[in-house]
């Protein structure tokens, strides 16, 4: 699975992107964000508030109990500040 | 294609004069430019630098401006929204609406501003004068901002506000 990362999460995650090789049970957003902040203290700290992070699959927005399946790219990313 | 993200500069004229050229049904142009202040929180800024998520960018613009376009009657938009570091004064976004009678282009430019900052990927960092940056923190009164336009606020079909 491609993961992209952008401002504060990419910074504290050390990476812009990644692919990843996923476990079959993360079945939604949120089993996948409880699945990343075990992978590493650099984790723990980009989803330490897992309220402040936004998800989107496949370029649209969507909510933490969004099924994953289908997916082709999913991002984390802090609340929008555009404008 | 009237939505664009561009690290260059735009002109808020020249989009005007390339909107509306030898079009004489437009009666009503609105324009918003959004610029980057030269203080945040009482610190002065060196620079703003704004991070997007290519391609979503876009694709999030178009939506909201075609959720404009369903809502009001528009005969023309466009969306400007510049990415990379900006100085203080430098154009960060421009929306056009353009329409017969201005209630509509009014509505719909505030319409566009308001969708576009709650959902267009874009993060803004200042970088104040001693070289620390700062994530902007996203403003609870721009979530606010939305929740009047779940009214239906859709013009009633056959009338025409004065232009």
């Amino acid at each position: 699975m491609k993961l992209l990362y952008f401002a504060w999460v990419r910074e504290r995650i050390g990476r812009a992107g990644e692919t990843l090789e996923l476990p079959a049970e993360i079945r939604t957003v949120a089993d996948l964000v409880a699945w990343l902040k075990t992978r590493g203290p650099e984790y723990a700290e980009a989803f330490a508030r897992p309220d402040l992070v936004r998800a989107a699959i496949n370029q649209e927005h969507v909510k933490p109990d969004a099924p994953i399946a289908g997916a082709r790219e999913i991002a984390f990313f802090p609340p929008v500040t555009g404008g | 294609m009237s939505v664009r993200v561009q690290a260059d500069d735009f002109d808020a004229s020249h989009e005007i004069a390339a909107l509306t050229a030898n079009r004489t049904d437009i009666g009503a142009i609105v324009t918003f430019t959004g610029t980057v202040r030269g203080e945040a929180k009482g610190k002065s800024i060196a620079s703003m630098t704004l991070e997007h998520y290519p391609g979503m960018t876009e694709a999030e613009l178009e939506r909201v401006e075609a959720e404009a376009h369903a809502r009001w009657p528009l005969d023309a938009t466009r969306i400007i929204h510049r990415f990379g570091e900006l100085k203080p004064g430098a154009n960060i976004v421009l929306v056009v609406t353009a329409s017969r009678h201005r209630q509509a282009a009014f509505e719909a430019a505030e319409y566009l501003m308001d969708y576009l900052k709650s959902r267009a990927p874009f993060w803004k960092k200042e970088t104040a004068a001693d070289g620390t940056g700062n994530w902007v923190d996203a403003r609870e009164t721009d979530e606010a901002a939305l929740a009047r336009w779940n009214l239906p606020v859709k013009p009633t079909p056959g009338v025409k506000p004065a232009g």
